[in-house]
């Protein structure tokens, strides 16, 4: 069961990344990374299971706070032009 | 017991994937940036939480659970700052939000041009 | 210094360390203590252990809101899910400003979220006194603007004003 519900994200994220690919704005590009970060999230922890390693918890939890981290930083470089250096 | 917390755990999965693909599925066909806003924010709060649950349930009592449920609570908290981020930095880029045209024609990739029908 | 959220603020952090660590021996936790109480020290530094930055007097209103919060939350998603599978795709999106009566930053950032988390609606801008909502149907919008979310936020938040 736990297959299934992989290969479901699976697909999902493949859906995603038709969306990233085709864009059309910058914006869309940022949002289907950050959907497909978050499934990826969940794959991570559905594969822990899967090959029956828990370790595989911690990776999941430190993806998703450099998934955040990476979306606002993204963001925050397209609306500006820099990361927040003087000028 | 343990079939019925099986049954459960295997329905809450099922419906969790099903919500990350129908979340997908609502990113390729939804018509503009705004309106696609609102299927990523499928996968992030009903997916998530739904497979979070699911595997949980398989998980029972032990630390795996914790990290799980530490796991949603970051999510719950993080997806929507992430996404009023998104939304508010393409307002001010210049995306019309009242726009309800098809953007995909639009190979413009700069970001602050107009999306959809003028 | 030894406030009940300095106390709060260090069993939270205890907690997570020992919970993600899992490892029960005796170094490790009273390393576990060390860090926890630098980071409530750093923390008491910068000023930011206040009702803004952990916010713990709100739990109990808090734990009445989000059940039903998560309630919307599985509502909407039915809704979102039946506009994406629908072969016609029946979105009517608006644009409109929700009035937000929160006496508090607190409250004002828990409205906007539960706004954001309720798929099918988005904050935009959020301002003091109200909120720049897209909603993916007309029908969303005009729910927010029948403020129950609101009146529940303001209730979850106390009210001072």
């Amino acid at each position: 069961m736990m297959l299934l519900a992989s290969l479901l994200v699976v697909l999902g994220m493949a859906l995603t990344l038709i969306r990233a690919v085709r864009g059309p704005t910058v914006y869309d590009r940022i949002l289907a990374v950050n959907v497909y970060g978050t499934m990826t999230v969940i794959l991570i922890a559905l594969l822990g299971f899967l090959a029956g390693r828990p370790d595989f918890m911690d990776l999941s939890l430190v993806y998703a706070l450099l998934n955040f981290v990476g979306t606002l930083a993204a963001l925050k470089f397209f609306k500006h032009g820099h990361l927040g250096e003087d000028r | 017991m343990s079939l019925f917390i099986d049954i459960a755990s295997w329905l809450l999965l099922t419906a969790g994937g099903c919500l990350m693909a129908a979340s997908g599925l609502g990113l390729v066909r939804l018509p503009n940036l705004f309106a696609r806003i609102h299927a990523g924010g499928l996968a992030d709060t009903g997916g998530a939480a739904l497979l979070i649950l699911g595997m949980a349930l398989q998980a029972g009592w032990t630390l795996v659970t914790v990290k799980l449920i530490m796991i949603g609570i970051f999510l719950f908290f993080t997806a929507p700052t992430a996404g009023h981020a998104l939304a508010h930095a393409a307002l001010l880029g210049g995306i019309d939000p009242e726009a309800s045209g098809d953007g995909d024609e639009d190979e413009d990739d700069t970001g602050d041009s107009h999306v959809g029908s003028p | 210094m030894f406030s009940p959220r300095t106390i709060s603020l260090f069993a939270v952090l205890y907690g997570t360390w020992l919970l993600l660590s899992g490892i029960w021996e005796p170094f490790l936790m009273i390393s576990g203590a060390a860090a926890s109480m630098l980071v409530e020290f750093i923390a008491h530094r910068m000023d930011v252990v206040d009702g803004e930055g952990h916010p713990i007097d709100l739990t109990w209103r808090a734990l009445i809101y989000y059940p039903w919060l998560f309630w919307q939350i599985a509502l909407s998603n039915l809704q979102v899910l039946r506009i994406v599978l629908h072969p016609r795709l029946p979105i009517s999106p608006a644009v409109g400003w929700v009035p937000a009566g929160q006496a508090s930053s607190v409250g004002l950032v828990t409205f906007a979220n539960s706004i954001t988390l309720t798929p099918g609606t988005v904050a935009l801008t959020v301002l003091d006194d109200r909120i720049h909502v897209h909603a993916l149907t007309k029908g969303g919008l005009d729910d927010l603007m029948a403020g129950e979310m609101n009146r529940r936020v303001c209730q979850m938040e106390g009210v001072r004003k």
